[in-house]
C-alpha cells in the first residue's frame, strides 16, 4: 500500500517513538492518520499497518473494532458530529440533532447520497463550556444556535 | 482570542498565560518565567522535587483526587528498568473542557511540569496521550515539542545540564474508558483499552511494563508554579488538605459558562452567581455536578454552604471530580438527566466487567422506559438496587461513575421519577414544547 510521503514520514517517525521492541504502540497513531488520508480502515490498510507493528491482521482487527473514531466505512467529506450530551443537552442540543437528521433525511453513522455530509450523535468531545457544540471532521464549533446550524449544514453541502 | 471573559474572581496561577498573544510560543514562555523551574529542580535532589510536590498538596486533578507527590514517591527510582512519564491528556469526562485550554494557550507548561517529573524519578522519556477529537491540539503540542528541540529544551543535554529527556505525542481514538490510567497504558501500547488489575500499580508497573508517573494535564501544568514558588506558597491557596487552584468549568444554565480558574475551597454559590453570572433567564438552580457526571448530583440546599474542594464535597457524598461543573435549572427534567448520563456509560463500557456492562445496559433500558413513560413504581427501586450491585464490583471505576450519580438521582429526585409512572408524558417535555411553539 502506498501512502503520500507527508504520511510514510509520519510513520517513520512514530515507529522510533515507543522503546524498542514495542511497535505495536503505534498501531492506533497509525491507523488515525492513515484513516485520515484515504477515507476509512479499510482490510488493506489493516493489513499493511498489521505488517508494519509486526502483529497479526486479527490483533488490528479487534484494536479497530473498540475505538469509536475508526470506522470501517467512509463517513462523508464532512463528518459533522454533533454532541447530545448532559453540557450539551442543557443547551437544546437534542433539538439540534434532530433539525439536522430532518434536514439532511440521514440518521446516525449515515452519509448523503451524494457523500458530501455524514452525521453522527456523538458523546462528549470537551466543549461543555461553550455548548452545544458541534465538530465537523476535527473543527469545532461551538454555541451553535439552529441558525448556525442550518447555515453549517448548507455551506458544507456546496463545499468543495 | 480567549473562548470565555475571564473574571475578576479567578486566581491564575496555571492560566496566567492564557490570553497573551502567541502564549503557545516558546519566546512567550521564556520571557515569563518559562523553564525556570526546571533550572532550579535542576540544582535540587531529586527526594527534595517530590517532597515540594508532597508539601503542596496538590492532588491529582483528573478526577480522583490522589496526592499527587505521594504517587510520584511510589516509583521506585533505583530500578533497572528505565522509568517513563506519562500524560493524561484524554479529557473526556462530561462536562469537563480545561486540559484543551492548557494545551491549547500554554503547551510549554507542561513540557516543563513533564521534565521536572522525570528529573524526580529518574525518567527520560514521556508520552502525553491526546484524545482523537483534540486533533488540533496535536498539532499544537507537535509544534511546541519541535521549538523544544530545536533550542535545546528537549532532547540531549538539555541547555548543558547533562539531562536527557525525549517527548512525544500519542493519539487515541474516541474511547472514554481510555482516560481511565490503566486502559490508557493498554491503549498507549497498541491494545483495546481495556483496564488493567492492581497492584501492580503504575507507579511500579506502567507503560511498558516499566515504572511510570501517570497524571492529569492539570496535575502536571501545576509542578512548574510548584517548584518556581515553593510549594507552600502553592498549599497556601487552597484549603488545608488540598492546595492550589482548579480550573474550572462552568456548564450548563448559568449565563456566563465558561472554564475559570478558581481556588480550593471558592463557594459554590458565589461560583454561579457571581462566576457564572447567576442562572439562566433567573430560573430557580435545581441540580448541580461538582466535577463530571461521575459525580453524585448536589440539590440547591445542598450548594448552600458548600465549597469547591475535595473534603466539602465528601461531607455531602459526593466528589470534586474533574471540575466539570455541571448547572441545572427548574426545567431539567431529571428522568432525561439520568438517562442521558447512562446512554453515555453505556455506550462507553468497555465490556471487560460483567456488573458495569450489563448494569450500565440495563440502567439504560429502564430509564428510556421511564422517560417514554412505560415505568412503574417497582422500575424506581429496580433502578436504585441494579446501581448499587455495580458498586465496587469492577476492575476501574466505570461502573461506579455509572451507578453513582443514577443513585443520587433516583434518591434525590424520587418524586421525578413518580411524576413519569403510568404512560404519564414527560411533563417538562411538555412544558418545553409549549415554550418552543
Amino acid at each position: 500500500m502506498t501512502f503520500s510521503a507527508e504520511l510514510e514520514t509520519r510513520f517513520e517517525k512514530l515507529l522510533k517513538s515507543y522503546p524498542a521492541g514495542r511497535e505495536r504502540a503505534a498501531m492506533i497513531p497509525m491507523l488515525m492518520y492513515a484513516q485520515d488520508e484515504i477515507g476509512s480502515i479499510t482490510d488493506e490498510l489493516v493489513e499493511e499497518v498489521a505488517r508494519r507493528v509486526g502483529v497479526t491482521s486479527l490483533q488490528v482487527h479487534e484494536v479497530v473494532s473498540y475505538y469509536s473514531m475508526l470506522h470501517r466505512k467512509p463517513m462523508g467529506k464532512y463528518h459533522v458530529q454533533i454532541c447530545t450530551n448532559i453540557s450539551c443537552l442543557l443547551w437544546d442540543a437534542d433539538k439540534l440533532w434532530e433539525q439536522a437528521t430532518k434536514k439532511l433525511g440521514i440518521g446516525h453513522k449515515e452519509v448523503t447520497a451524494d457523500g458530501q455530509i455524514s452525521l453522527e450523535e456523538v458523546e462528549c468531545v470537551g466543549a461543555c463550556s461553550w455548548a452545544p457544540a458541534i465538530q465537523v471532521n476535527y473543527d469545532f464549533h461551538h454555541f451553535v444556535t439552529p441558525e448556525k446550524l442550518d447555515q453549517l449544514l448548507d455551506s458544507l453541502g456546496k463545499k468543495q | 482570542m480567549l473562548y470565555n471573559e475571564p473574571s475578576p474572581l479567578e486566581t491564575r496561577i496555571l492560566s496566567r498565560r492564557f490570553g497573551l498573544p502567541n502564549s503557545a510560543a516558546l519566546d512567550t514562555y521564556l520571557a515569563t518565567d518559562g523553564y525556570q523551574a526546571f533550572r532550579k529542580a535542576v540544582g535540587m535532589k531529586p527526594e527534595d522535587i517530590v517532597n515540594e510536590v508532597k508539601i503542596s498538596n496538590l492532588r491529582g486533578r483528573g478526577g480522583a483526587g490522589f496526592p499527587t507527590g505521594m504517587k510520584w514517591s511510589f516509583v521506585p527510582r533505583t530500578s533497572p528498568k528505565p522509568k517513563y512519564i506519562v500524560v493524561n491528556a484524554d479529557e473526556s469526562e462530561p462536562g469537563t473542557c480545561k486540559d484543551r485550554l492548557l494545551i491549547e494557550y500554554d503547551p510549554h507548561q507542561l513540557i516543563e511540569g513533564c521534565l521536572i517529573a522525570g528529573l524526580a524519578v529518574d525518567a527520560h522519556k514521556g508520552w502525553i496521550y491526546i484524545r482523537g477529537e483534540y486533533r488540533y491540539l496535536i498539532e499544537i503540542m507537535d509544534k511546541a515539542i519541535g521549538e523544544a528541540y530545536q533550542k535545546g529544551w528537549l532532547g540531549k543535554n538539555i541547555q548543558g545540564t547533562g539531562v536527557d529527556f525525549d517527548l512525544y505525542t500519542h493519539t487515541g481514538a474516541g474511547a472514554y474508558e481510555c482516560g481511565e490510567e490503566s486502559a490508557l497504558l493498554e491503549s498507549l501500547e497498541g491494545k483495546r483499552g481495556v483496564p488493567r488489575i492492581r497492584p501492580p500499580f503504575p507507579a511500579v508497573v506502567g507503560a511498558f511494563q516499566c515504572p511510570t508517573i501517570l497524571n492529569n494535564v492539570e496535575s502536571i501544568c501545576a509542578v512548574p508554579p510548584i517548584i518556581l514558588n515553593g510549594g507552600q506558597a502553592f498549599a497556601d491557596l487552597g484549603v488545608p488538605k488540598a492546595g492550589g487552584t482548579k480550573l474550572t468549568c462552568l456548564t450548563g444554565h448559568v449565563n456566563k459558562p465558561g472554564v475559570y480558574e478558581l481556588r480550593l475551597g471558592f463557594p459554590v454559590m458565589q461560583m454561579i452567581n457571581e462566576v457564572g453570572g447567576g442562572m439562566r433567564n433567573g430560573k430557580k438552580l435545581k441540580a448541580f455536578i461538582p466535577g463530571g457526571s461521575s459525580c453524585p448530583l448536589l440539590t440547591a440546599a445542598e450548594c448552600e454552604g458548600a465549597t469547591m474542594d475535595y473534603d466539602s464535597m465528601a461531607a455531602r457524598k459526593s466528589m470534586l471530580g474533574s471540575g466539570g461543573v455541571v448547572v441545572m435549572d427548574e426545567d431539567t427534567c431529571m428522568v432525561k438527566a439520568a438517562l442521558r448520563i447512562m446512554r453515555f456509560y453505556a455506550h462507553e463500557s468497555c465490556g471487560w466487567c460483567i456488573p458495569c456492562r450489563e448494569g450500565t445496559t440495563w440502567l439504560r433500558k429502564v430509564l428510556i422506559r421511564f422517560h417514554e413513560g412505560g415505568g412503574t413504581r417497582e422500575d424506581i427501586d429496580l433502578l436504585g438496587d441494579v446501581a448499587k450491585n455495580m458498586l465496587g464490583r469492577t476492575f476501574c471505576p466505570l461502573g461506579d461513575a455509572a451507578a453513582l450519580p443514577t443513585i443520587s438521582i433516583v434518591e434525590k429526585f424520587r418524586e421525578e421519577f413518580e411524576d413519569h409512572l403510568n404512560g404519564r408524558p414527560c411533563p417538562f417535555e411538555h412544558a418545553r414544547e409549549a415554550v418552543l411553539v
